[in-house]
């Protein structure tokens, strides 16, 4: 087997600010074949999109990258000096935001801002520019493309300008996509289109993408494989299918439980009790073990990851082992019944 | 685009039409116009003949358009000290004036954007922290302070440039202007610097806030994700994001800076409006006080009124949304 | 919830969120922040010694430059450090043309500075502030005319406006207190009534009028507290300025009358002995206005960082 586009290895951004270190992520590890999604699944705070800033080395001051290796196609880009960094954004490794109207400069025409992003790593005319730019626009399915490129970003809708952003992505023929929640902002049926347009071009070039999210409908028709995140760590990764069916740890069962959709007409609304600790003060050991209706004095201790017969990677001393969300729901409620009484 | 500008043609006609009537009330409704308007060594002759021209003797109404009518045609009283018509006067100081603004504002631009700019990208820097303490020092100090520090400095103890007056004078379609002659520049040199100083603390802060708030803003966190090079971003994507609230301000500022003059064509003995109009407060010529207040307020809004134009042609969402209203 | 249904483990938010103990108030966190920048420190000091000094000027003084009965003319134009004749006081600064020693001079003149440009601000304040709370409050129609006027103010410079004014009413400290504030409102106005904008939107406005309080308790006790912030760093740059276009308008003959102590009139008196020399009557008072006028401003600058939520960093 080739080796894999993209591995990360023990990966850790830290903050460092007056108030203390954010361990903003803190040691995780996954891996990204050609031609494959990765679905990073996490509510706001887990540190999905640091960790797509950082792959990138956009992490901002006072943040920067803490420890781990970065392996894109083979070759570590943690110790990487900015301009080797610089050429491989935009041209190998490319970004697509949550918010066009705010990713994309106000000031600035369409074409303007297209063709810079060729201009920048390819040495070709401004001709020769503007016409990938405008083939890449067709491809993303935007009529009338001339008209589009001397148009400013107001005038676009809100998914017609993410749509520019995903052209504006695969215009260098990237070999990987961090795509960070760009569906978040739009209405679900154009999500759906973009969805649908960002598979079909990545299987068409091969191109591998990660796809943060917190929403786990969206990854569910996309990805291959889905990453969990909570307070930094990787909680569960494995195959798609076998991650939502049985999920094995707590918080990828109270994540798929708390969908609403799942719940019957007329029964409570299941949900995780507690909230996300604040980074600043994550409790020792396994970081979900305050919420967490299986826990117990062992989870004090930091739980190693450790594989699954059916090829997942968890990081939990109690997982579910081959329960359906449905059984483990009724299994809190039968508990919680026992507690009042 | 077009019914924007017509709209604030219609607002500015209407601030001036405003302003006529508010100095009208002042002079003649409050105040006495027999003193404003008419110079007290007058003997009678010429006083009935002043107060014929200026309508003194007919009720109030028909003073005012007699006040209008005056106006449109330039005539807004005659100076008591020189025994020529106020607005005539003023007008033949005008070119002093505005060379000295220009000028100035040249260099509030030329040196207050760029080092607004390294201020906003380095703000812990040396470089950043002097600039901003600097231009802090800029517009806190008094005008007239400034003027007198660079006098002392560069015409008594330096005595590299002369330390008032204005200079040799070239004439232009019968304007004299002084800075296509050496010596004239010399002398234009300081207050220029003087009138400029206090602006270009200001150009250097709003484009230190501009660029601070560009920077942090998400299409340049893009750009950096598209691999564009640093200078690009900076010379490209920042440096027009800032252009539009600096070009508003520098359209307002060169109003600002006449008015300023007032105080460096003082202290340099600048032979512009300004220094006209203190020394007219000072031997109470108020025909020429009034004409001074009417003229500038017109300027005012002349200005303000090609600000808004350029506005619109700067900033696409402006001309856009307003095409669409 | 009762204890007992809790499941146990569960961290209350006030445990999630426990903050340091120091900065447990807002005051003190401002406080806190206000002082990490050890020049603002340093300014806000310098600012309340010059205030003080100009309080007490009477006592601290050697002379009452302004009383014409200690003059001697014959210690005049003394340089710094130079004496009476009888050689028994010093002047430390050196003396202008009529005897006045420089150093009582500059304090009496602070305290006319400080003051005039301290109650202009404050009734500008309490003027433009009511004014444009009430144009945010009561919106349509009043919110335009109101605003209309304050941006045609705003739109010419305070000295031009400053000079038309002074031109018409003439000298005296109280006309040029009338000046300036007929200069200043306008910004406090403008200022208030964008955050007042704002907050009007907010949901606690929406309850109290629900709650059919008077519209007065409301703008008064609710809204206008809540806009005080960017007033506070507003009123506090504005004092600085104001001292700035009365030392400006006394400068250029048209301010405070002669027989009244100002930085700028001593200035201008001196302008013409400097160029032969005798800096020390221009010099001192205009080092004194400096200080004071960029003290006050650096003050500002550090409540504008700290007050300011987009630079939170």
């Amino acid at each position: 087997m080739s080796a894999p586009t993209l591995e990360v290895k023990d990966l850790k951004t830290h903050f460092f600010s007056k108030e203390g270190t954010v361990k903003a992520v803190d040691g995780i590890s996954f891996e990204v074949g050609a031609g494959e999604v990765l679905g990073l699944v996490g509510e706001s705070g887990s540190g999905k999109s640091i960790t797509g800033f950082s792959i990138l080395g956009l992490v901002d001051a006072p943040g920067r990258i803490a420890g781990g290796e970065i392996l894109f196609q083979g070759r570590d880009m943690v110790p990487l000096p900015e301009s080797e960094r610089r050429k491989l954004r935009g041209s190998k490794i490319a970004m697509i935001f949550q918010d066009p109207m705010m990713t994309l400069n106000p000031v600035l025409r369409i074409d303007t801002q297209m063709t810079e992003a060729v201009l920048a790593h390819r040495d070709v005319s401004r001709g020769r520019a503007l016409e990938i730019s405008r083939d890449a626009l067709v491809k993303v399915g935007i009529a009338s493309p001339d008209e589009r490129l001397n148009a400013y970003p107001h005038q676009f809708s809100g998914g017609m300008r993410q749509r520019v952003a995903i052209a504006i992505a695969f215009l260098n023929e990237p070999e990987l996509i961090i795509a960070d929640e760009p569906t978040t902002a739009l209405d679900v049926t154009i999500q759906g289109q973009i969805l649908h347009e960002a598979q079909s071009l990545c299987r068409e070039t091969g191109t591998a993408m990660i796809w943060i999210t917190h929403d786990l409908a969206v990854v569910a028709g996309l990805a291959d494989h889905i990453c969990v995140m909570y307070a930094g760590r990787i909680v569960e990764q494995g195959p798609l299918d076998a991650v939502l069916d049985q999920p094995a740890h707590p918080y990828t069962m109270g994540l798929i439980g708390s969908v609403p959709s799942r719940n019957r007409r007329g029964g409570k609304l299941f949900q995780i009790p507690g909230m996300t600790p604040s980074l600043l003060n994550l409790p020792v050991g396994c970081a979900f073990r305050s919420r967490c209706p299986r826990a117990d004095a062992a989870c004090a201790e930091e739980p190693p990851v450790h594989a699954t017969a059916d090829g997942r990677l968890i990081r939990c001393l109690h997982p579910h082992e081959g329960e359906t969300v449905e059984q483990a729901q009724a299994a809190v409620q039968a508990r919680k019944q026992e507690a009042t009484i | 685009m077009l019914v924007y500008l017509l709209r604030r043609l219609g607002q500015s006609l209407f601030v001036v039409a405003a302003m006529a009537v508010l100095v009208f009330i002042g002079v003649y409704a409050i105040g006495n116009p027999i003193d404003i308007m008419i110079s007290p060594d007058a003997d009678q002759a010429e006083m009935e003949a002043a107060i014929a021209r200026l309508g003194l003797d007919k009720p109030l109404w028909e003073q005012f358009f007699v006040f209008v009518g005056n106006a449109l045609q330039g005539d807004l009283g005659r100076s008591f000290v020189y025994s020529a018509d106020a607005l005539g006067l003023i007008l033949s100081k005008l070119p002093a004036t505005m060379e000295l603004a220009l000028l100035a504002l040249v260099f509030a631009v030329f040196i207050g954007v760029p080092l607004g700019m390294i201020a906003g990208l380095r703000p812990d820097s040396l470089a950043g922290k002097t600039i901003m303490t600097g231009s802090i020092m800029g517009f806190s100090l008094p005008n007239f302070w400034q003027g007198m520090m660079l006098i002392l400095l560069f015409a008594v103890i330096f005595k590299v440039l002369p330390s008032g007056g204005r200079g040799d004078t070239v004439d232009v379609f019968g304007i004299p202007f002084s800075f296509l002659t050496l010596d004239g520049l010399s002398h234009m040199l300081l207050p220029a610097i003087n009138l400029a100083l206090f602006k270009t603390s200001l150009v250097i802060r709003l484009a230190r806030a501009g660029t601070r708030e560009a920077a942090l803003q998400d299409y340049v966190k893009f750009a950096r994700a598209k691999g564009i090079s640093p200078r690009r971003i900076v010379l490209v994507h920042i440096a027009k994001n800032i252009m539009i609230p600096v070009v508003t301000i520098l359209g307002l500022e060169l109003g600002s800076m006449i008015a300023f003059a007032v105080v460096t064509e003082t202290v340099f003995a600048w032979p512009g409006m300004g220094k006209l109009l203190i020394d007219s407060i000072q031997l109470l010529d108020r025909p020429v006080v009034v004409a001074y207040l009417m003229l500038t307020v017109l300027m005012f809004i002349l200005i303000n009124f090609i600000v808004d134009m350029l506005y619109c042609v700067l900033d696409p969402r402006v001309r856009l949304s307003e095409a669409k209203a | 919830m009762t204890d007992a249904a809790r499941p146990t483990g569960v961290l209350t938010e006030t445990e999630v969120l426990r903050p340091g103990r120091w900065r447990a108030t807002p005051a003190a966190r401002f406080a806190a922040e206000f002082v990490e920048s050890p020049i603002a420190v340093v300014a806000l000091t310098v600012t309340l010694l010059l205030a003080l000094l100009a309080v007490f000027a009477n006592w601290i003084t050697p002379q009452n430059p302004y009383d014409l009965m200690q003059l001697d003319i014959m210690n005049g134009m003394q340089p710094p450090g130079g004496t009476t004749l009888d050689g028994e006081t010093t002047f430390l600064l050196g003396t202008d043309e009529q005897g006045r020693d420089m150093l009582s001079a500059i304090v009496f003149g602070l305290r006319m500075s400080l003051g005039v440009g301290a109650m202009s601000t404050v009734i500008a304040l309490s003027i433009g502030m009511s004014i444009g709370v009430l144009a945010a409050y009561f919106g349509g129609r009043v919110d335009s005319v109101i605003m209309r006027v304050v941006d045609l103010q705003l739109s010419f410079p305070a000295i031009l406006v400053a000079l038309i004014l002074l031109a018409a009413l003439g000298k005296g400290v109280d006309k040029v207190i009338i000046a300036l504030i007929i200069v200043q409102w306008a910004y406090y106005a403008r200022t208030v009534r964008g955050t007042a904008l704002v907050e009007r939107r907010k949901e606690y406005i929406e309850a109290a009028s629900c709650l059919a309080l008077s519209h007065s308790r409301i703008v008064f006790r609710h809204l206008l507290p809540n806009c005080l912030p960017p007033l506070i760093v507003v009123a506090t740059v504005q004092v600085a300025n104001a001292i700035a276009l009365e030392a400006t308008l006394s400068f250029l003959g048209v301010g405070v009358p002669i027989t009244e102590p100002s930085l700028g009139l001593l200035i201008a008196n001196g302008y013409d002995y400097m160029l032969s020399g005798k800096y020390w009557i221009s010099f001192f008072p205009g080092v004194a206005l400096l200080v004071t006028i960029v003290a006050i401003n650096l003050v500002g600058d550090q409540l504008r960082d700290v007050l300011n939520p987009r630079l939170r960093r």
